[in-house]
C-alpha cells in the first residue's frame, strides 16, 4: 500500500473540493480527500435553500447543487482518492496523517503537503453562558437543520431563534414552512448579522418579528423547554431591568456565532490570528508551517460558499507547487494588518506571486457599522495600492477588495487596510 | 428491546423479597451496593431517576479530598480521610477515572496564613498524609498562573479529581456482577412497618420485603426518613454553580487550587477535571426547591469573579458549559450515617455533602459493615473484585487501536469528534450491565457530547444509535428524564396546512 499523497486535503466541504481539484490541475499525482462525513460536501449537503454560486457560477443554486458541480468535477479527474466516513486523528509537523475509519481502519497516510480544510463548528450556549435550566430543546441552529433537511425530524413545535445569522434566519423560514410556529427572532446587537436578502426572504415575508437589541436571559423547562426569558439590552449589551418578558416555546435555536475548527492547526502549532480565529495564513493560503496549507472556514469564516471554493482553489493550488518542490527557500513577505476601523484581514501575510501577473484578492471585516466608505491598503510609505467605494459596510459582512499584484512592493510593508467614512 | 419489554422484564425480575433494599442510587448508594455485594445476602438498589447517580453525584467538584477541613473527631473528618485511601486502593480492581493530582490552598494575606497553619495542625490530626506548608517560589513554580499576590500554599499530594459519575457506575456495575439488582425509574412511594421497625419497602414498581434499609436518598433523605418515622434531621438543598472550560485550556492549572477558606465554604476554586478540562466554581446558596438546578446569571458572575482572585487571566472564551449541582446539607451539618435511633431496621447515610464524594466508599464500608452486622451476614465466596476493561477509543495506543477495530469495525467511526468517542464504546455502553437508556447516560458513560461542540454534532448521532441498539423509535428517544425527547417526527404536526 502506498501511503505518500502529493497533496492530502482534510476536509470535503467545498474548500476541500476546490483545493483537491486544484491541486490535481496544478500537476499533484496523488491527491487524497479525508473526509469524516458519510458524504462529500459538507454543510452544504443540509442547506437546501437556495444562493449558493451567483459568484462562481452564475447561477443561483441549492447547497447539494452547489456541492454536486464539484463531485460532478471530481468523478471526471482522476488522481483524486477519497476516504469518506474517515476522521484525521492526529498531524504532525513532518506531514504524517493518522486517520481513522470503519472502512479504512487505522492508517497513517504522508503528505506532500497538507491542506486545512476543516471548516468551523457553532458557537453553543455554553460559550455564552445562557443562565437557567438545561432541559432538552435547546440546540444550535446548524445542529437542527441536519436533523431537520437531512434526516427529517423536527426539533420542536415552538421555536424561539437566538441570533439573527444566516443560519438562524433560514432555519425561521424552513420551520416555518414545516409547520412550526416561530414566534420571535432575538438578536442581542443592534443591527442584524444576517444578510439582508435573508432578513426579508426568511423573516418579513413570514411576518416573523425580529427584535433587536434583546437577548434570552434565562431558559426554563424541566425536561423540555417550557419557555425563555427575554431581555432588551443596553448599549453595552446589559440586560436592561424591568425589561423581561416571556416567550413560550418548546425549543430555543442559537445561531450566535461560528467558529474556525482549528484543533488539528494547533496539534502541529499553527500560529493563529486571535481576531479571524484561524490560522495565520499567507496569500498563498500556506500557513506559519511551510507544507500546510489552508483554505475556507477554518482560516475565517465566510458569508458566501463561493468565496470558500475560491480560496480553497489558491491552497490547493500552492499545495501542488509545494509537493513538487517549486516554493523556493525563504521567501521575503510583508505582514497585512488591520488597521483603522478594520476589524480582520485574509491573508494576514504577502509573499507575492509566481509570475506576479494578476490579482491578489484581500477579504476584511470591518470592526463598526459604517455609512458610505472607502476601504483601502496601503504600504509603509502610505502609497495606496487599492480603493474600493462601499455605500455601506456593516462588520457581518464581508468586503473583498483587489491589489494588483504588479502593484505591491515586498520590501516597503507591511500593507494595512483600513476603511473610512466618506 | 423495546420499553415495554424492559417493563415487563423489570416486573418478571421484580423481588418481592430482600435483605437489604439501598435507597438511592448516587455514588453513596452505589458503594454501599458494591461493599455490601462482598456478603451472602440478597440486595436491592432502587433509585428514582432514570439513570444512577442523577442527584448530587452528577454534579459537584469531582474532588477527592485530602481530609484537611473537617473537624477532628467528625464523621465527616473520619470518612474523608477513609475515603481517600480507598479510592486509591479500589481503582486497580474498578477502574474508574481517578488522577491524584494534589491540592493546594492558597493563602494571600496573614490571617490566611494563620489559617494555612490551622489547616495543617487539623490535617496531622485527621491522619492526613504528607500534607505540607510551602513557600510562594515552590507554590508559583506549581502553579505559573496563579495570582502573583500569593504568599504560601498548604500542598497535600493525595487529594485528586474523579470522574464522580464514573466512579459511581463502576461501583455499581460491580455490585450487579455480584448479584445485587438495581432498579432505576423506581421511585420509593413508602414503607412496610411493624411497630417502629420496617419489614419493607413499597415502590411504584411493587413492595419489597426487607429486613433492613440503607436510607442513601441524598437530598430526599430527610423525605425518606420521615416517612419510616424518623424526623430526627432535614436536608437543606446548598446550591453550586459552575462553569466548565475546554481542554484547549487544559494547561492552566496543575493542581486542585482552593482559596483560604472561610467558616461558610471552602471557597470558589479552580481545578482541572480527570478528563483534562478546567472548572471553578462552586458558589454556595441555599435555597429550597430540591429540584432547581437552574444557572443564573450572578451566580456566574460571582464564580468568576471569585476564581480570578486565584488565576486572574481567566479565558471566558473557552467556556463550554455551566452546570448546577445541589448539595444536601443536614441540619447538624455534619453527616448522618448509622442506625436509626427512632426507627428499627432503618441505616441512615444522609447529609453527605462535601466532601461527599470524597467520602463515599468509607460511608459505603460503614453501613455495609453496620448491615453485617445487624443481619449477621457472612462473606461470599466468589466475589468478583474486578470490573472487565471496557476500551475508550481516546485511551489507547495505535496497536491497540487496529485490534479493536479489526475484531468490531465500529470502533473506527468516531461518533464524538471533540473527545473522539467511537460508535463501538457508545454500543458498548447502552448493553452493559448497568446500560445507558438517554442521550445524557450515554454522555456520562463515553464523553460523547462532553466536548467543546456540547453534542452539536454528535447529538442526533447519538439519539439514532440509541434508537436503533434499543429498537425504538428516534422521536422516543430522551435526553435525561421521562418527557425529554430530543426530536419530533414531521408527521405529528398539523398536517396539510399551507403557510404560502
Amino acid at each position: 500500500m502506498n501511503d505518500f499523497y502529493d497533496v492530502v486535503v482534510i476536509g470535503g466541504g467545498p474548500a476541500g473540493l476546490a483545493a483537491a481539484l486544484s491541486a490535481r490541475r496544478h500537476g499533484a499525482g496523488r491527491v487524497l480527500i479525508v473526509e469524516r462525513d458519510r458524504e462529500l460536501g459538507g454543510i452544504l449537503q443540509q442547506c437546501i435553500h437556495v444562493g449558493f454560486g451567483l459568484h462562481r457560477f452564475r447561477e443561483e443554486l441549492t447547497g447539494p447543487g452547489y456541492a454536486n458541480r464539484y463531485l460532478r468535477m471530481l468523478a471526471d479527474t482522476t488522481g483524486i482518492e477519497t476516504m469518506i466516513d474517515t476522521m484525521v486523528i492526529s498531524l504532525t509537523a513532518d506531514r504524517q496523517v493518522t486517520v481513522v475509519g470503519p472502512a479504512v481502519g487505522l492508517r497513517t497516510v504522508r503528505g506532500g503537503a497538507v491542506v486545512l480544510a476543516m471548516g468551523c463548528r457553532e458557537r453553543t450556549r455554553g460559550a455564552i453562558r445562557i443562565p437557567g435550566s438545561r432541559p432538552a430543546g435547546v440546540f444550535t441552529a446548524g445542529a437542527a437543520q441536519r436533523m431537520v433537511n437531512m434526516e427529517g425530524y423536527l426539533p420542536g413545535r415552538e421555536v424561539v431563534i437566538l441570533g439573527s445569522g444566516d443560519i438562524g434566519l433560514i432555519m425561521a423560514r424552513r420551520l416555518t414552512l414545516e409547520g412550526c410556529r416561530v414566534p420571535a427572532v432575538l438578536e442581542i446587537m443592534p443591527v442584524s448579522n444576517g444578510l439582508t436578502r435573508n432578513i426579508v426572504q426568511c423573516l418579513d415575508d413570514f411576518g416573523i418579528p425580529l427584535y433587536l437589541s434583546h437577548t434570552v436571559v434565562a431558559i426554563r423547562g424541566q425536561d423540555r423547554v417550557t419557555g425563555v426569558t427575554v431581555a432588551r439590552v443596553d448599549d453595552a449589551l446589559r440586560p436592561v431591568a424591568g425589561s423581561q418578558f416571556d416567550l413560550a416555546c418548546d425549543c430555543l435555536l442559537l445561531s450566535v456565532g461560528l467558529i474556525p475548527e482549528v484543533e488539528l492547526a494547533r496539534e502541529v502549532n499553527l500560529t493563529l490570528d486571535g481576531r479571524t480565529s484561524g490560522p495565520v495564513v499567507d496569500n498563498r493560503r500556506q500557513t506559519s508551517l511551510p507544507g500546510f496549507f489552508a483554505a475556507g472556514n477554518v482560516v475565517h469564516v465566510h458569508d458566501l460558499v463561493d468565496f470558500v471554493s475560491e480560496e480553497g482553489e489558491i491552497a490547493g493550488r500552492w499545495a501542488a507547487v509545494f509537493a513538487a518542490g517549486g516554493m523556493g527557500g525563504e521567501a521575503r513577505s510583508a505582514d497585512v494588518l488591520p488597521g483603522e476601523k478594520v476589524r480582520s484581514v485574509v491573508p494576514q501575510k504577502y509573499v507575492g506571486d509566481g509570475d506576479h501577473t494578476g490579482q491578489c484578492r484581500f477579504y476584511l471585516r470591518v470592526s463598526q457599522p459604517l455609512g458610505r466608505c472607502r476601504v483601502t491598503i496601503s504600504d509603509r510609505t502610505g502609497r495606496r495600492l487599492a480603493s474600493k467605494r462601499l455605500p455601506v459596510a456593516k462588520p457581518s459582512e464581508m468586503i473583498e477588495i483587489d491589489v494588483q499584484h504588479s502593484a505591491i512592493e515586498i520590501e516597503k510593508g507591511p500593507l494595512t487596510v483600513a476603511a473610512e467614512g466618506v | 428491546m423495546t420499553a415495554d419489554n424492559r417493563e415487563k422484564l423489570a416486573v418478571q425480575d421484580w423481588p418481592g423479597r430482600a435483605d437489604v433494599v439501598i435507597v438511592g442510587g448516587g455514588i453513596v448508594g452505589c458503594a454501599a451496593a458494591m461493599f455490601l455485594s462482598r456478603y451472602k445476602a440478597t440486595v436491592v438498589m432502587v433509585e428514582q431517576a432514570t439513570d444512577l447517580a442523577m442527584g448530587t453525584t452528577k454534579a459537584n467538584s469531582g474532588i477527592i479530598h485530602a481530609g484537611f477541613d473537617a473537624p477532628p473527631g467528625s464523621m465527616k473528618a473520619r470518612m474523608n480521610v477513609r475515603g481517600n485511601r480507598l479510592y486509591h486502593e479500589l481503582q486497580p480492581a474498578l477502574k474508574y477515572e481517578v488522577n491524584f493530582l494534589g491540592s493546594l490552598v492558597v493563602a494571600k494575606s496573614d490571617d490566611d496564613l494563620k489559617t494555612l497553619e490551622g489547616l495543617l495542625d487539623r490535617g496531622r490530626q485527621n491522619g492526613v498524609p504528607d500534607i505540607t506548608i510551602i513557600d510562594r517560589e515552590r507554590v508559583l513554580s506549581r502553579e505559573p498562573n496563579l495570582s502573583r499576590d500569593v504568599r504560601a500554599g498548604l500542598w497535600a499530594p493525595t487529594a485528586g479529581v474523579i470522574w464522580p459519575f464514573g466512579a459511581a457506575l463502576a461501583m455499581a456495575e460491580n455490585a450487579v456482577r455480584n448479584g445485587v439488582k438495581v432498579f432505576t425509574g423506581c421511585r420509593l412511594e413508602g414503607f412496610m412497618l411493624d411497630r417502629r421497625k420496617i419489614c419493607g419497602v413499597r415502590t411504584n414498581k411493587g413492595d419489597i420485603a426487607c429486613k433492613l434499609v440503607i436510607n442513601a436518598a441524598g437530598r430526599w433523605a430527610d423525605e425518606v426518613s420521615r416517612w419510616a418515622g424518623d424526623d430526627s434531621f432535614s436536608i437543606t438543598p446548598r446550591r453550586g454553580e459552575y462553569i466548565l472550560f475546554d481542554k484547549s485550556v487544559g494547561s492552566l492549572v496543575n493542581s486542585v487550587l482552593f482559596p483560604t477558606p472561610t467558616k461558610v465554604s471552602k471557597g470558589i476554586l479552580v481545578s482541572p477535571t480527570v478528563h483534562g478540562n478546567i472548572f471553578i466554581g462552586p458558589n454556595a446558596e441555599n435555597i429550597t426547591d430540591k429540584d432547581d438546578l437552574s444557572t443564573t446569571a450572578p451566580g456566574m458572575e460571582e464564580i468568576i469573579s471569585g476564581a480570578r482572585k486565584l488565576i486572574p487571566d481567566l479565558p471566558l472564551a473557552a467556556a463550554i458549559t455551566q452546570f448546577v449541582g445541589l448539595r444536601p446539607v443536614a441540619s447538624g451539618d455534619d453527616f448522618i450515617i448509622g442506625p436509626s435511633a427512632l426507627v428499627g431496621g432503618l441505616v441512615q447515610a444522609a447529609g453527605i455533602q462535601s466532601p461527599g464524594l470524597a467520602s463515599a466508599p468509607a460511608i459505603g464500608e460503614l453501613v455495609s459493615e453496620i448491615a453485617a452486622e445487624r443481619l449477621g451476614l457472612v462473606r461470599k465466596p466468589g466475589y468478583v473484585e474486578e470490573n472487565p476493561d471496557r476500551p475508550a477509543f481516546a485511551e489507547l495506543d495505535s496497536r491497540q487501536r487496529q485490534e479493536l477495530i479489526a475484531r468490531n469495525p465500529l470502533y473506527g467511526r468516531i461518533i464524538c469528534r471533540c473527545e473522539t468517542v467511537s460508535e463501538g464504546e457508545i454500543v458498548a455502553a447502552i448493553h452493559s450491565p448497568v446500560g445507558a437508556r438517554t442521550v445524557d447516560g450515554v454522555k456520562r458513560r463515553t464523553r460523547a457530547g462532553m466536548g467543546r461542540c456540547q453534542g452539536g454534532f454528535c447529538g442526533p448521532r447519538v439519539v439514532g444509535i440509541l434508537a436503533r441498539e434499543l429498537g425504538l423509535p428516534l422521536d422516543a428517544i430522551v435526553k435525561e428524564g421521562p418527557g425529554s425527547q430530543l426530536f419530533f417526527a414531521r408527521q405529528t404536526l398539523r398536517g396539510g396546512e399551507s403557510h404560502e
